[in-house]
């Protein structure tokens, strides 16, 4: 399967999933609303230039708020993330073998700990931005610092979860094929 | 200029971000002014027909509950009939108006529509519930929203050809005239976007006997909520000293969690209220003005 027909197929199943199950759940708690669409921008492969990334982050945002009725809450949070993430991936990815052997950013290309904090921070971004802009228009501080927590640590589980439970079969690509 | 041309090559990434970050958060901050989303009546009939399809399935699962609650409904409709109509005193009128009147002489003044819920969530703090109907089937904004079981759930405030979005009662700037049933007393209804299982009445006196598990019904003043509809049940007196006003804690008599079965209700005589509304303040500015002359 081509990079660009997996990713296509990749942005609708986590935009529905995101809008059909996980914004329906029958709330836990005031604080917590379960995410897991900004994982389809975390796993993007490696070659996508970072232009590309930033409208490719926009669009998925947009996708999310048409359907969330908040146009530009999402958006907003997902450029963010989109702007940061090579960034970290330059500081994160092992040095010492030839660079870029994996297609995109995975707990086996880039070893469990180095994804963790990538993953961990690109999501704290995400949500702590996110939040932000609602806590602007309504809501208290003490709120606010609550539900950042809450949310990144549930959106934690759910990708660890989804690594342990889909691990994704990539090649191990060398310099010679 | 050659100058400019490298600053923009130099810092194009950053630029695009800041650029696109700038629209995505006037999007934002337009939106939550007018309630009116940029392309959203384009967005609106595709996310309704992805929600609707979804809806279809959904359904199936709820069926036997919805079942009992509309079974429910039909029968207290054989006593609320006349509820739906207004008394005219035939003897003074000259012209008849073009509301269509049943042979008793009754003009219609509420017209109810069903629709089913398509797409709804309860866990934001602005929340809003997709319908199936819209303007094609006649709904137009500001048209209030009730349950199958006849509970208050919310207003129209966007329409597209085939589906409308509702403002729900769990919206932090939502606003619903109320009146206790017992004694008839009005006050608001709002949200405090904290907890969907409690909405807040305010307004009520406190030289009223109140009771836990009073009725707390849509009240005969708001221009578009039919009169006499359960809003909720008093759940909590919440005690504040600084006014001489009940903080009430009402239990929403609407299920929001499954939500599919609703009725539009428009109030045939809304824009000619509204339309009175804004003519007497019209009135009253100009007498003013040449009172002071």
């Amino acid at each position: 399967m081509s990079d660009l027909l997996r990713n296509i197929l990749r942005f609708a199943v986590f935009i529905l999933i995101q809008v059909l199950l996980l914004n329906k759940i029958p709330h836990l708690h005031r604080f917590i609303t379960p995410y897991i669409y900004f994982l389809f921008l975390l796993w993007l492969p490696f070659s996508v230039s970072r232009q590309w990334l930033l409208i490719i982050g926009f669009l998925t945002g947009l996708t999310l708020d048409y359907f969330t009725m908040t146009p530009g809450l999402h958006t907003a949070a997902c450029l963010l993330i989109a702007y940061v993430r090579p960034f970290l991936i330059s500081v994160l990815m092992p040095k010492d073998s030839s660079d870029f052997n994996y297609r995109e950013p995975s707990p086996k290309a880039m070893l469990w700990t180095p994804y963790l904090v990538y993953v961990f921070v690109l999501t704290l971004l995400h949500h702590g931005y996110m939040v932000f802009l609602q806590w602007l228009s309504f809501g208290s501080f003490l709120d606010f610092i609550i539900k950042v927590i809450a949310t990144t640590a549930i959106s934690m589980l759910l990708i660890i979860t989804v690594e342990l439970l889909f691990p994704r079969k990539m090649k191990f690509r060398t310099n010679t094929s | 200029m050659r100058n400019i041309f490298l600053f923009i090559r130099r810092y194009r990434t950053l630029l695009t971000f800041l650029f696109l970050q700038g629209v995505a958060l006037w999007f934002l901050f337009t939106y939550n002014r007018f309630h009116k989303a940029k392309g959203l009546g384009v967005a609106n009939e595709i996310t309704g027909w992805v929600n609707s399809k979804y809806s279809n399935v959904e359904s199936f699962l709820t069926l036997k509950n919805e079942n009992r609650r509309v079974h429910k409904m039909n029968d207290s409709l054989l006593n609320l009939l006349s509820r739906n109509f207004m008394q005219v005193d035939t003897s003074g009128r000259l012209v008849k108006d073009s509301v269509p009147f049943d042979t008793l002489g009754n003009y219609r003044r509420y017209y109810f529509r069903p629709a089913s819920v398509v797409y709804n969530t309860v866990n934001s703090q602005k929340n809003y519930i997709q319908l199936n109907r819209g303007s094609n089937h006649g709904i137009k904004d500001n048209m209030a929203v009730i349950s199958s079981d006849g509970s208050a759930v919310g207003v129209v405030v966007n329409v597209s050809p085939n589906f409308s979005q509702v403002m729900s009662l769990l919206h932090v700037q939502q606003k619903v005239n109320a009146s206790l049933k017992k004694t008839g007393d009005f006050g608001t209804i709002d949200w405090d976007g904290k907890d969907p299982r409690r909405l807040t009445l305010r307004g009520i006196p406190k030289s009223i006997d109140i009771k836990m598990g009073d009725t707390v019904l849509t009240s005969t003043y708001s221009y578009n909520f039919p009169p006499g509809y359960m809003v909720g049940t008093i759940a909590e007196v919440v005690t504040d000293k600084s006014t001489n006003f009940y903080i009430l804690k009402i239990k929403p008599g609407a299920g929001f969690y499954n939500l599919q079965q609703v009725f539009v209700v428009e109030n045939l005589q809304y824009s000619e209220q509204i339309k009175l509304n804004l003519d007497t303040r019209k009135k009253l500015k100009i007498q003013k003005t040449t009172k002071s002359e």
